[in-house]
């Protein structure tokens, strides 16, 4: 039997590998900053087993149900103040930390699974750097700092530092938080709805692309079989 | 619903069959529809579609955006239960641990087994497929083709609703008129890889999938399924009735409360039921065939997963049904002083020949289609179109360096967004972010396509598996101990995907387009990846060569019957699932004809 669906998001998930060689590959590499992240992180090693081989697939569920969520209070301001930083606010759509962003990503890095344990780290050391810096020059938390003190400290971050040199790992720290910040905000319902995803909708019919869409594309040949 | 205990099973049965997925399904189905009295073993739990199914359940509503990990790894809405490629206190082991010497063996444990959350992709293996030695000198012939299988593709098609059209191409069969049901309309990517596939001699046309894009005729089906049995044809009528056409919405992969698709669960096991010939006994974990003091099989001893106590059953035949691994398994831990290596094992192939289906892919990011309009691309959840393989001329002039060919399966469109859904374009290795990065989503989302391949292995001495001499599973079993290595075939074949695909990527407009690797080494997924595992019991046309002959009978024990994946000879790039669905049916008029002759 095929890849069963949704082999849709491994073959994004895949894709994504491939068009990120290079850059992405070195998330996996390990990274270690400063030892005394590890005293503010909560638990060094997650807590329980996930939710098993055969949970409950109808029943609702919300961060926290299966493994307890382990960021401290400060270490979820600053999420939060990423989070609006990443997907502010826009129009009639809400910024990531108003849709239950941080709790995802809370959830993300205290998760028992490999892929978590992998993440939790770099993100751990990645936002006691952030924080660090933060006191140094602007003498308050990351999430305390003013609007524009936040910015130019991602200003700094955005651009993904070679190997070897001292951004290396904060810059990668804030791709990988960014990436989570963007699927979880993209997978809310007003994410979905900016993003332009209008499935998930039972329809008696299945009606195709647009057939303006297919004239514009030059398409209109490719539809008879 | 004949979902019994151990305790309430009879003794009076006519078949027991080991396994309720594709092959146990079909096999129920066809003997039970009969009259024949059918004990099903299952080594999870029962489970029922219909309320289990997370059906609108979105990714933002799932632990971790539904991300998958090693006990859910196809993601947490997947239908799969117990089960990946490791399953908990149920161990394999592999002789080398060596790069390209492993394989990866998955399994399920749940009523239905892998059709639950499979592909749906059901394509018939052409001619060629069953001949395959005698076009290229390699591997084995089948003892049937194609008009002996055919008759059985119809049938299945008609029972589980395969849509697609008839397009005539090289080795990629017909189907009769008035048997596919219309095949949805192609999506925009799918419409431009079309096109662009064309300037490159690739031919896009439907796939053919187990999805109902309209209801089945319930008025006319039966009579042709059921000639001449008007209570099967009663039951049957009924039946699909209760099966509503798709409605376009929510993943095939986390099975289908509507029964709008193929599952052993929803489709073969119902009318089954209904029948009233059918036991159902789940947890039952299945160790041994037993044979009587004559070498005929007598019945089956399985261990009861919610008690640990074993158990022993009987009937007049025995069809194993287990997936072909786990059915090696049994046949060799079935040892007894008259069969010293294992039952159906006077050839010493079974275990032999195991073999996948050979895969690789590559993506890239196609700007023609940025930033189109929103419309539902859902569809009916998977592929709705392919490329049959393309090249038979060329291959056979000996020009591509590899014996046997490939399919393409792809990705395109708006899928729902999950745990991996980031659009970012990062121009300049500058993680964008703020509206920025929004504008850029809008704009990107959907615009990625990813092909997939998936090629015919060919059989070879080095891909085996056998029971381990130490290692048992936490219910005491012997476990299999697998061996591994493709061949050269398999490695230029994967090669020529990923070159195939960047070409095409390219064709399409896709810009930067990676080059892949020329060494077919780096391209090739590991072995057991796509989940075709067949072979270890091949049918044959001497008893010397193969373990089953051509009804799927074991040449050693005549009432001892495979309906999996294990008799392959060959495994064609055609996915599985459709051939074991067909060979099970052939496999069972022929149980049922023996039976009423009073041979087994």
């Amino acid at each position: 039997m095929d890849s069963p669906l949704p082999p849709r998001m491994d073959r994004r998930l895949a894709l994504k590998w491939i068009l990120a060689a290079g850059a992405g590959a070195a998330l996996a590499s390990p990274l270690r900053l400063r030892a005394q992240a590890a005293a503010t992180a909560g638990p060094a090693t997650p807590a329980g087993t996930g939710y098993g081989t055969d949970p409950v697939l109808t029943k609702p569920y919300k961060p926290g149900d299966f493994w307890p969520l382990t960021l401290s209070e400060g270490q979820r301001r600053d999420v939060a103040a990423f989070c609006d930083i990443i997907i502010p606010a826009e129009g009639e759509y809400p910024s990531a930390s108003a849709v239950g962003v941080v709790d995802f990503v809370d959830e993300w890095v205290s998760a028992p699974y490999p892929d978590n344990v992998r993440d939790r780290p770099p993100i751990i050391d990645g936002l006691a750097w952030v924080d660090q810096a933060a006191r140094q020059r602007f003498g308050a938390a990351f999430a305390d700092a003013r609007p524009e003190q936040r910015l130019a400290l991602v200003e700094e971050l955005a651009p993904l530092a070679p190997e070897g040199t001292p951004l290396a790992a904060p810059s990668q720290f804030f791709r990988r938080l960014r990436n989570l910040v963007s699927a979880g905000y993209f997978t809310t319902p007003p994410g979905m709805k900016d993003l332009g995803y209008v499935g998930n909708r039972p329809s008696a019919t299945f009606d195709g692309p647009p057939p303006e869409l297919i004239a514009k594309l030059g398409l209109a040949d490719e539809v008879k079989w | 619903m004949a979902i019994l205990t151990p305790a309430t099973a009879s003794d009076e049965y006519d078949v027991i069959v080991v396994g309720s997925g594709a092959a146990g399904g079909q096999t129920a189905y066809t003997l039970t529809m009969d009259g024949a009295r059918v004990l099903m073993l299952e080594a999870g739990r029962n489970y029922d579609p219909r309320t289990e199914t997370p059906m609108f359940q979105t990714s933002g509503a799932a632990p971790l955006r539904g991300a998958g990990n090693p006990g859910k790894p196809f993601g947490y809405y997947d239908a799969t239960i117990d089960g990946g490629w490791q399953v908990p206190g149920e161990p394999y082991t592999n002789a080398s641990t060596e790069r390209g010497r492993e394989f990866k063996w998955w399994r399920a444990r749940m009523l239905g087994g892998r059709t639950n959350h499979w592909g749906r992709i059901s394509l018939r293996n052409g001619p060629y497929d069953f001949k395959p030695y005698s076009r290229d000198g390699l591997g084995f012939d089948w003892p049937i083709g194609y008009d002996d299988v055919a008759p059985y593709y119809d049938k299945v098609e008609m029972l589980i609703g395969v849509y697609g059209t008839n397009e005539g191409l090289e080795n990629t069969p017909n189907s009769p008129a008035g048997i596919l049901l219309p095949p949805p309309k192609a999506r925009i990517g799918e419409l431009l890889a079309r096109q662009r596939g064309r300037q490159l001699g690739i031919p896009v046309i439907p796939c053919h999938r187990a999805v109902l894009t309209r209801a089945l005729d319930h008025r006319t089906l039966p009579a042709r399924l059921h000639p001449g049995n008007p209570r099967a044809q009663r039951i049957l009528a009924e039946d699909l009735q209760s099966r509503a056409a798709c409605f376009f919405a929510t993943p095939c992969g986390r099975g289908c409360a509507i029964r709008a698709n193929y599952q052993s669960t929803t489709v073969h096991l119902p009318p089954a039921l209904a029948t009233g010939n059918l036991d159902i006994v789940a947890n039952a974990m299945a160790r041994e065939v037993t044979v009587d003091a004559a070498g005929k099989a007598d019945g089956v001893i399985f261990i009861d997963r919610t008690t640990r106590r074993e158990h022993r059953v009987r009937a007049r035949v025995v069809v194993l049904a287990a997936g072909a691994c786990e059915s090696v398994r049994l046949l060799l831990n079935s040892q007894s002083a008259r069969f010293p290596q294992g039952l159906a094992n006077s050839s010493g192939l079974v275990g032999k020949y195991i073999m996948d289906t050979v895969g690789a892919g590559w993506g890239a990011h196609v700007p023609a289609l940025e930033g189109y309009p929103a419309y539902n691309e859902d569809g009916v959840g998977g592929d709705h179109v392919y490329a049959p393989w393309w090249l038979y001329p060329e291959q056979k002039a000996g020009k591509l360096g590899f014996a046997r060919g490939y399919h393409v399966e792809f990705t395109t469109g708006r899928s729902e967004p999950g745990a991996g859904s980031v659009y970012a374009e990062d121009a300049g290795n500058r993680t964008s972010y703020g509206l920025a990065l929004k504008r850029e989503s809008r704009r990107r989302y959907g615009a990625d396509v990813f092909f997939v391949g998936r090629g015919e292995m060919i059989p070879n001495d080095d891909s085996f598996c056998e029971l381990d001499p130490a290692v048992k599973d936490k219910w005491g079993i012997p476990v299999l101990r697998f061996h591994w290595k493709f061949s050269e075939h398999e490695i230029r074949q994967a090669a020529h995907m990923q070159r195939t695909f960047a070409d095409w990527l390219e064709a399409m407009g896709a810009t930067e387009v990676r080059r892949p690797d020329p060494d077919g080494r780096q391209a090739i997924e590991p072995g057991g990846s796509i989940i075709h595992e067949v072979g270890g019991t091949i049918m044959g046309a001497s008893r010397a060569k193969s373990v089953t002959n051509a009804w799927s009978q074991t040449w050693d024990v005549p009432n001892l019957f495979v309906a999996d994946g294990g008799v392959f000879a060959s495994n064609a790039d055609k996915n599985p699932t459709l051939t074991i669905m067909a060979l099970a049916w052939r496999m069972s008029d022929r149980i049922l004809a023996e039976l009423k002759r009073g041979n087994l």
